[in-house]
């Protein structure tokens, strides 16, 4: 079983390698998009190296449930509305949302995820 | 002067890996705008010829149907210098593949010397990610005119030395191209 710091080792090594910043910059509490400049196409290259280091197999979706974030059932005016914010929830237990559910704008769910929220991410995965 | 930043494939293994050649001759127009005294390739043209062979090879993952864009190079390095009469070759492994895209590794040497070394994404674009609904999503969906790219296949010799994993000779009718006499006007 993997602990919590090989977690973190692990994972801090595919955004180094994948954003090309420096270790120590990849703190638990940096975010992916504003702290370590990460763009969308990023996404799936630490979606690789996460299967690759840990030999697990994420599916399209699964750590950013597109579905949800672009369904006209749950998106009003830009917004994530209440049942949205369930499935979002129920999807991403391994996300810290609070922030994100003070102002749901969809097209911030992204900076508000964490180094932290990557590793409870893998944690998750590995438990399943 | 055509984008073409290889001359041909000499290896072409479908989901795996290819091999492509590119001969360097002084009579290329831009050896002698980089540095007009002393004539190397550039890195930059370098690198295309590294995404134009692993690009083709991951398009052909996806029957050459659909949008494949290089997405970013992860990492690139060069080493030394290519010259006027250097013959490039490039080698591209697809590393992993999925819905989203392809992730390759490619190296360029010339004869035994490593001259640069790259890793590269590549994003497949789908009718989602362009935003469009309705009438001409299919239009959109297909960059190049079919009998265009089959000539263009054709050039870089991917139907004369592409085989399947199991060794059966890749034919362009197996992806769809109209191949019929008279067809196209392009086809020898």
């Amino acid at each position: 079983m993997a602990t919590q710091e090989d977690i973190f080792s692990k994972v801090q090594e595919a955004l180094v390698d994948a954003l090309g910043v420096e270790d120590d910059e990849v703190t638990p509490e940096a975010t992916l998009q504003d702290d370590l400049g990460a763009e969308s196409i990023d996404f799936l290259d630490i979606v690789f190296r996460l299967e690759k280091s840990f030999d697990i197999k994420i599916e399209r979706g699964e750590l950013f449930p597109e579905d949800i974030l672009t369904s006209t059932e749950y998106v009003e005016d830009g917004k994530l509305n209440e049942a949205g914010i369930v499935q979002l929830k129920q999807r991403m237990p391994f996300a810290d949302l609070s922030q994100f559910e003070a102002d749901p704008m969809v097209q911030n769910l992204g900076k508000h995820l964490t180094v932290n929220d990557m590793c409870s991410f893998v944690s998750h995965k590995l438990a399943g | 002067m055509r984008w073409f930043w290889i001359d041909r494939f000499t290896e072409f293994v479908s989901g795996s890996h290819a091999t492509a050649v590119k001969a360097v001759a002084l009579s290329e127009e831009y050896l002698h705008d980089h540095w007009p005294a002393y004539p190397v390739m550039p890195h930059s043209l370098i690198a295309e010829g590294m995404a134009q062979t692993s690009g083709l090879l991951v398009s052909e993952t996806y029957q050459f149907k659909e949008l494949v864009v290089l997405a970013k190079f992860a990492r690139c390095t060069f080493h030394g210098e290519v010259r006027p009469g250097d013959v490039l070759t490039y080698h591209a492994q697809i590393e992993q593949t999925s819905e989203d895209g392809a992730s390759v590794k490619v190296t360029a040497h010339v004869e035994d010397r490593l001259q640069a070394e790259a890793e590269i994404f590549f994003a497949r674009l789908q009718t989602q990610d362009l935003g469009s609904s309705g009438e001409g999503q299919e239009g959109a969906m297909r960059l190049f005119n079919p009998a265009h790219l089959l000539h263009w296949l054709r050039l870089v010799a991917v139907f004369d030395v592409g085989t399947t994993a199991d060794g059966q000779r890749l034919r362009p009718a197996d992806y769809g191209f109209e191949t019929a006499a008279g067809g196209d006007g392009l086809t020898p």
